[in-house]
């Protein structure tokens, strides 16, 4: 039986760069976290219990579900956002929200001794965190931020539901047209997210032994 | 050699307490460190000798009673003419004069040696690079270490660690440092040249040290005064040759008995 | 903009697709649980090729979306071996298949966990491995295990929407056809995720409360820290197979 993949090259290449895009701007989620992560650590206890109602939020409603009530409930209560805004603020606040915890625990990880050192050394309290804290916080944030890259990236296909013409949606588009090709489409659409997931991995392995270049 | 106690003191506890929860772990201390005396800091574990130092550090604050230090008091500023708690501010103005050297180090395993040096006097003190440079430079040379300026804390000895942490804290020029029990996590081969290198700072004299330690000959050797303290009181002080050579109390006897 | 008659009119029946939502939760997590277990067993095989196919599987499977595969599933399967199982049982079992590789991770890493030297000691005695397993390290992996399996659980929960795409009927699905219905969308969406928030708080304050007794199991006996300034936050991060958690949430 003959399988026409040239024919699925154009469609998936289309879904591929709409894919992307909300994948890069969603990945904007990740300064989110940052704020999150920093809120969810001060000293002020009012800061930190607002950042813990972010995050109980975002982490209690499956994406799914948000993004469908972005798209299609929110309109109703005056905000009507397009199709790719609307998943981009979806995706980015519910990822936000782990990220947050990401850099909350990175920032915990790192032995209080240090921070004593510092305190020691008279630093101030923003010293501490930008000098000391942050630069070793951040290498242990890099692998599970990996992760959770990869996880966005998986996530964009949950847009199909909202139609917006991402790899998913044309691979369904595709199915429709190629009926007996089905299986090959989605198993060439698993490859395809499989190699996205590859070089993100790779790619967050390679920062991660920049950064830690010497110091073990 | 002038009597310590004439000059005022730089450091001054006067009936602090210490409570983690229930538990009691400084049951009212009165205890005073004259400008450059060596006091060491002996005593059986959990006689809250950390905590002391710690709370000079101010990494701990006392539950009761005030610290001061160089005439003016840590953990309380006057506002409006009432001794309220510190605030941050405060805090780090009065911190200036006090340093630590701790039993795991902590240096900062992303910097390099000298970087570990320079941090304070750039970010705290202010100073130029270059100066911050020369300043570490002259420190490290001091303990010995000018050879490792370029390595990262994880390629040294334990040693070795330690002995740039000494010069980290001694940059900073405190008037009081605390070494917490530098040497207790060390193995013992290394614990010497470590003990040399604060004695050398010891015999140059300035600043005030306080000796948190188990080292015995070590604090017979350096220290001014020895201070024996069990489960959060003082039980006996004096000068090293009465404490070692002529212990009063039962329970400094039982414990040097340890030690002999 | 919200109409309070209607939003009681709909809740009942909303409430009751969650019955669905449910049942395919639990079943999706036995699967996991089960299928995880196999594949932790594969990971651990002499023979190398069964090794590499599971490490395979469980690489391929983690970096590719719930959805792509349900659909695969669902679509291709059929095609392929002419078996057409429901909308139910496809989803069970490829939530069951995707969760199962995050499994596989859980039981792996609390295995690790156990100290080489609790291993030594086993031998020392003459244990043989079954008895090992069993007396000595099974005991030990397994408590850590069981937060991070009961975090799964929620996530799970929270991924049964996904499953209205190969057209089984949860809460979301549900939401959607009295859309269809009543051209109302505001109502049924917003309390569809009201609804999942407060059934995830409750099963999260309930995995805090096993955790709380795991904590109490663990460190029950020990004396006081000597350091009582170095106190720990009451952080996972105590737990070291939780530490490993790859899957947000």
């Amino acid at each position: 039986m003959h399988t026409p993949w040239n024919e699925f090259v154009p469609l998936l290449w289309e879904g591929l760069l709409v894919t992307l895009e909300v994948a890069i701007y969603s990945a904007a989620a990740i300064l989110l976290s940052a704020a999150g992560g920093l809120c969810r650590v001060s000293a002020s206890p009012a800061v930190q219990w607002l950042a813990k109602i972010y995050i109980g939020l975002f982490r209690g409603i499956p994406l799914l579900v948000l993004l469908i009530w972005v798209y299609f409930a929110l309109p109703f209560a005056g905000v009507e956002l397009p199709k790719v805004a609307a998943a981009v603020l979806a995706i980015g606040l519910n990822y936000g929200a782990f990220g947050s915890e990401i850099v909350r625990s990175a920032i915990q990880a790192v032995p209080p001794g240090q921070r004593e050192a510092a305190v020691a050394l008279n630093f101030t309290p923003a010293q501490r965190m930008i000098h000391i804290i942050l630069p070793q916080a951040l290498v242990r944030m890099l692998p599970p931020f990996g992760n959770l890259l990869i996880e966005l990236v998986k996530a964009t296909s949950l847009i199909y539901f909202i139609t917006l013409s991402d790899l998913t949606y044309q691979a369904m588009i595709l199915r429709n047209n190629f009926l007996p090709s089905t299986a090959q489409i989605f198993g060439l659409l698993l490859v395809i997210y499989f190699l996205l997931s590859t070089v993100i991995s790779t790619g967050v392995g390679w920062l991660e032994r920049r950064l830690t270049e010497g110091r073990v | 050699m002038t009597n310590p106690q004439t000059l005022s003191p730089i450091v001054k506890y006067t009936r602090v307490r210490k409570s983690f929860g229930d538990l009691e772990v400084i049951k009212g201390i009165d205890l005073a460190i004259a400008p450059g005396e060596k006091v060491a800091l002996i005593g059986p574990s959990g006689s809250g000798k950390t905590t002391l130092g710690r709370m000079l550090m101010t990494l701990e604050e006392p539950t009761d009673g005030t610290i001061e230090v160089d005439g003016g008091h840590l953990w309380h500023e006057e506002k409006n003419g009432k001794l309220v708690r510190a605030g941050e501010k405060h805090l780090h103005r009065m911190r200036g004069s006090i340093g630590m050297v701790f039993q795991h180090f902590n240096l900062f395993p992303h910097m390099k040696v000298l970087d570990n040096v320079t941090a304070a006097p750039r970010k705290v003190l202010r100073l130029s690079k270059e100066e911050s440079r020369a300043r570490a430079l002259e420190m490290l040379d001091k303990v010995g270490l000018a050879d490792k300026i370029d390595m990262y804390p994880s390629q040294l000895s334990g040693g070795q660690k330690q002995r740039v942490a000494i010069a980290r804290a001694l940059v900073m020029h405190p008037k009081v440092m605390v070494f917490d029990e530098v040497t207790s996590a060390l193995d013992p081969e290394l614990v010497g040249e470590v003990l040399e290198v604060i004695k050398g700072i010891a015999e140059q004299g300035e600043m005030a040290m306080l000796l948190i330690t188990h080292e015995m000959d070590f604090a017979r050797d350096v220290a001014d005064r020895v201070v024996f303290g069990v489960e959060g009181r003082i039980v006996e002080e004096g000068p090293p040759e009465e404490i070692f050579g002529n212990p009063q109390s039962d329970r400094l006897k039982a414990f040097l008995g340890r030690f002999l | 903009m919200w109409d309070w008659h209607y939003a009681w009119s709909i809740l009942p029946g909303l409430i009751a697709s969650l019955g669905t939502a449910f049942s395919a939760t639990f079943w999706g997590f036995i699967i996991a649980c089960l299928g995880g277990l196999v594949l932790a067993g594969a990971s651990r095989s002499r023979i190398t090729a069964v090794r590499l196919a599971s490490r395979g599987f469980v690489q391929f499977v983690r970096n590719t979306p719930l959805l792509v595969q349900l659909f695969f599933l669902y679509y291709s399967l059929p095609m392929v071996t002419g078996i057409a199982p429901s909308a139910f049982l496809t989803g069970i079992v490829g939530l069951g298949l995707h969760f199962s590789t995050y499994m596989s991770e859980v039981y792996r890493a609390g295995i690790d966990a156990v100290p080489k030297g609790q291993w030594e000691a086993a031998k020392a005695l003459n244990f043989n491995g079954r008895q090992t397993w069993i007396t000595v390290v099974l005991p030990q992996a397994i408590p850590p295990m069981i937060p991070v399996m009961g975090n799964y659980l929620i996530i799970i929960f929270k991924e049964t929407p996904v499953l209205s795409a190969i057209t089984l009927v949860e809460t979301l699905l549900t939401a959607k056809n009295m859309t269809s219905a009543s051209f109302r969308f505001f109502e049924p969406y917003t309390l569809v995720g009201i609804l999942f928030l407060l059934i995830c708080l409750a099963m999260s304050l309930l995995l805090r409360v096993v955790e709380i007794r795991y904590n109490r199991f663990t460190t029950g006996g020990k004396k006081e820290s000597r350091k009582p300034a170095e106190r720990r936050t009451n952080d996972k991060s105590a737990n070291p197979v939780a530490n490993r958690e790859v899957y947000p949430g």
